[in-house]
């Protein structure tokens, strides 16, 4: 990677990046498009062929489709080489992501349960003889791995179990009894990766194996989407765990679920982008075929609003989860794969972008959920019948924003990390409050012409970084160490972060690929970037007002009305036009095409 | 055995509305999705099974620029050993071109066996295949399906029309034009792309394989693309399977066919 910066998570916050620091799509290489490309064709002829067999569960069928994609190195994709695994960088794995399921949901979810959480804290805090056990089985898909987390009483509350683990005398095994609630994969896993309670108090990880006596599985959920998918109870009873198979250490249990779920959380991202990029192909196909009052559908403007809007917000979504991948890969670079800590330094270098998981999870599983139900309307009746991509796709969507730490949380905990990495002197939050206040006096908005391309968008942005610090530092000032009780303004803020980072993603992306191909060839990038940000930050404002509405009055409230004025002026432009260009430019083909394949 | 592949890279155009550029000698390609041309993907598996069985070397070949050097990397990937780009620069080609130059740089390796698709997804011109035996001094079967080599002869399966299987036998070195379906292609694995890394391709300049100017000319020019005008007549049939499948039905028997 040539001038790309290692940022700290959150700094994104306080510093205004320059293009040629991040990592975007234009910046992979050979290998990157090469493993892209052959997870697709893996997807094509293999996943989507047999999508017909997959929309019910298929428990055979998704097991030999996982042993093909280990054969092929795709299930190994984050997993050490010398335990079988293809060690492949974060942005290599997000691309095998991306592309091999084909929007098939029943795989994905298969897929990345099985490489996610239910291999990875082995891979991550094993012990090398737990790693050299379980990983290579893993990795080819001989064994299929699930998460057992869940409990019918700790959903969300997760790091606390009524599942309880009590060491036998000879001080050889753990005996666990409890019940998790809605296992993916539980079906046909030959391990779960558990928690349990030991001593009552200390919160632990277990590897247990399906065949060991003592576990029994309860019937298939009946749920609204993914129907291709197992999902059951798994109920523990009197199940002897050797201590062998102690994952991590007895009463850190936490420290497994917490880097395991912020890698699923950024997973989802781009999980999301792929199949947002076959549902764009869908959607647009049908509106090229539907014909009404004469006209292909794709002719009228609310149509081309719609599919224009899909193809902006997979961009956006998509400068995100690789300008991540990129810090990401930066994080872990210089670790020797080899060593015996290097699951744990993993580990600990993941959790301080744990920040920018988070808001990965929130904005793919939110950016889905408008596609899928987008797509739906463009196919008007036909997209509420059954038997079709849109229709399932559209229930499918729906469990990203409830799994891996419900949106809600995830907002609650973005504005959480922010703060605890302030206090731990990690994040110049505080400065940055001040050095923001100070220059309110001075600050003159300029918006007018622009002497170069996005300059307006640039400092839209800069300018929504100034407005969430002064409504996070003002709120902070009112509540202190109280602000966690005020959830509803903790997820205004949260909304402010989450689209920091998300306009900036997408400005320096455009930037950097302008500086690459020229102008010209970004058209269509220039165009989904300005309207982006444009119609992004008014609303900034409004979330802004609404969280000085609710700390301020009289004078105070005025002073940061006032204030906010300032740095929320901008000039709308002609969105559009510009949203009609997208969507003609997409029309042709029926592909998304901002990224080069 | 050692095994020459000519490959091509190729636009993805189904279920895409072309549109022709300015020039109106080609079409729009900016937006488009290239892949490896799908017969020649048989003809990358079929070496690659042969090395396999038979040892040699699989060395992949193309006249194109830096883009289409994914298709060389690819069929690295697959198993290749050895892959040799042909740099054109500014040259306008056609399939008489190519095949010139491709024999010029062939001429120079040892080969048993030269393979090539039958046709190019893109043109479907199918020429490349048969002129360059010729220029090589090649025998040359097109439309092959099936492959067993016995010494210097090799028993090949062709397709012919109407579904018929001509099995016959030839004489190596040959040239063959391969069909797809002659066997299965292998998923590129990442293991197959980590190796692919590390093996040789070579870029050549066309000005430096030993041809003269003169001989440097394309043959065929084309003149225009045009989309084919809109016909009336057409009755676009709506509805689901089974109204669509009645509709049929009505409109054959209003036409006199006797269903
Ligand atoms: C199909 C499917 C597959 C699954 N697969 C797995 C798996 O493989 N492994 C696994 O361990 N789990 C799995 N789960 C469980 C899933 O992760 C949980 O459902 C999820 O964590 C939410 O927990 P809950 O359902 O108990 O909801 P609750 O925790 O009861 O939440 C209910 C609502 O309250 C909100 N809420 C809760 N706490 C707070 C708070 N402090 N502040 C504000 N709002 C709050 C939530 O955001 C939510 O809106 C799966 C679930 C489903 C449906």
């Amino acid at each position: 990677m040539a001038g790309e910066k290692l940022f700290k998570g959150g700094e994104f916050l306080v510093v205004d990046a320059l293009p040629e620091e991040i990592f975007t799509p234009e910046d992979f290489n050979k290998e990157q498009q090469m493993i892209a490309k052959s997870a697709e064709e893996f997807g094509i002829g293999e996943i989507a062929a047999k999508s017909d067999d997959l929309v019910e569960l298929n428990p055979e069928l998704v097991r030999s489709l996982l042993k093909k994609a280990g054969d092929l190195g795709f299930l190994g994709a984050d997993m050490p080489e010398i335990y079988g695994g293809s060690e492949l960088d974060k942005v290599s794995s997000s691309l095998v992501t991306e592309w091999i399921s084909q929007g098939i949901t029943s795989f994905a979810v298969a897929y990345g349960a099985h490489t996610g959480i239910g291999s990875l804290p082995i891979a991550l805090f094993g012990t090398p003889e737990q790693k050299k056990k379980y990983v290579p089985k893993l990795a080819s898909g001989e064994m299929v791995g699930a998460f057992a987390l869940t409990e019918p009483g700790h959903g969300t509350d997760a790091l606390t179990s009524d599942t309880t683990a009590v060491l036998s005398e000879d001080g050889k095994y753990y005996t666990v009894n409890g019940q998790k609630q809605f296992i993916t994969n539980a079906g046909f896993a030959d391990l779960f990766i558990t928690f349990a309670q030991v001593d009552g108090e200390k919160f632990s990880s277990f590897i247990v194996e399906r065949n060991w006596d003592g576990i029994s599985l309860d019937e298939e959920e009946k749920k609204m989407g993914v129907h291709g998918t197992s999902t059951r109870a798994v109920i523990f009873q009197d199940v002897k765990v050797p201590v062998e198979n102690v994952l991590g250490e007895v009463g850190r249990g936490h420290i497994v679920a917490l880097n395991t779920l912020s890698i699923g959380r950024y997973k989802i991202s781009p999980l999301a982008v792929g199949s947002a990029k076959l549902l764009i192909s869908e959607g647009v196909k049908y509106a090229k075929g539907r014909v009404q009052f004469g006209r292909p559908i794709c002719e009228f403007g609310l149509i081309k609003h719609k599919i224009a809007e899909m193809v902006i917000k997979t961009y956006v979504n998509e400068s995100m989860v690789y300008r991540s991948a990129g810090l990401l890969d930066m994080t872990v670079e210089g670790i020797d794969p080899s060593s015996e800590e290097a699951g744990e330094k993993t580990g600990e270098a993941l959790r301080k972008y744990a920040l920018e998981c988070s808001i990965n999870k929130v904005f793919g599983s939110e950016m889905l959920d408008y596609i899928v139900d987008e797509c739906v309307q463009i196919m008007g009746g036909y997209g509420y019948i059954q038997d079709n991509l849109v229709e399932s796709a559209y229930r499918d969507s729906r469990i990203n924003r409830i799994w891996e730490g419900t949106n809600e949380i995830n907002r609650l905990l973005i504005v959480d990390m922010m703060m605890k990495a302030a206090k731990k002197g990690e994040l110049p939050l505080v400065e940055a409050i001040k050095k923001v206040t100070g220059e309110l006096l001075s600050l003159r908005p300029q918006m007018g012409e622009e002497k170069e391309v996005l300059e307006n968008e640039r400092r839209m942005v800069s300018m929504t970084k100034k407005i969430g610090l002064i409504a996070a530092g003002a709120a902070t000032q009112k509540y202190m160490e109280k602000l966690a009780g005020q959830q509803e303004l903790v997820a205004l803020i949260a909304d402010i972060v989450i689209q920091i980072f998300a306009m900036e993603s997408v400005l320096l992306r455009t930037l950097k690929k302008i500086q690459k191909d020229g102008k010209e060839k970004s058209e269509i990038h220039i165009a989904a970037t300005r309207v982006y940000i444009n119609d992004v930050f008014p609303k900034i404002d409004l979330l802004a007002r609404q969280i000085f509405g609710a700390i301020s009055e009289g004078e105070e409230l005025k002073t940061q009305l006032m204030a906010l004025k300032k740095f929320a002026r901008y000039t709308p432009i002609n969105c559009i036009d510009l949203r009609r260009e997208i969507a003609d430019s997409i029309i042709p083909t029926a592909s998304y095409h901002l990224t080069k394949r | 055995m050692d095994i020459i592949v000519c490959v091509k890279r190729v636009p993805m155009t189904q279920e895409v509305d072309l549109e022709i550029d300015d020039s109106g000698k080609d079409i729009k390609k900016d937006a488009l999705a290239y892949v490896v041309n799908d017969w020649d993907n048989y003809a990358i598996e079929e070496s690659v099974l042969l090395k396999e069985k038979l040892d040699g070397t699989v060395t992949v070949i193309t006249v194109g620029d830096e883009d289409d050097e994914d298709v060389l990397r690819r069929a690295l990937a697959m198993g290749a050993d050895k892959a040799i780009r042909i740099e054109p620069g500014e040259l306008e080609l056609d399939g008489f071109l190519i095949s010139n130059i491709l024999a010029q740089v062939i001429k120079g390796l040892e080969y048993d066996l030269v393979l090539t698709g039958v046709q190019a997804d893109d043109d479907n011109f199918g020429m490349v295949g048969i002129m360059l035996a010729e220029r090589l001094g090649l025998a040359h079967s097109a439309v092959v399906t099936g492959f067993e080599a016995e010494g210097s002869e090799a028993t090949i399966n062709v397709e012919l029309e109407g579904g018929l299987d001509e099995v016959s036998k030839i004489k190596l070195p040959a040239l063959l034009s391969i069909q797809t379906g002659i066997n299965e292609p292998r998923y590129v694995s990442i293991m197959g792309i980590r190796k692919a890394g590390k093996k040789e391709l070579n870029v050549v300049k066309v000005e430096d394989i030993g041809l003269s100017d003169e001989e440097l000319v394309r043959q065929t020019i084309i003149e225009e693309y045009f989309l084919p005008p809109e016909t009336e007549g057409a009755e676009m049939i709506e509805g689901d399977p089974s109204n669509i499948a009645e509709a049929i039905l009505r409109i054959l028997k209003e036409k006199g066919v006797s269903v």
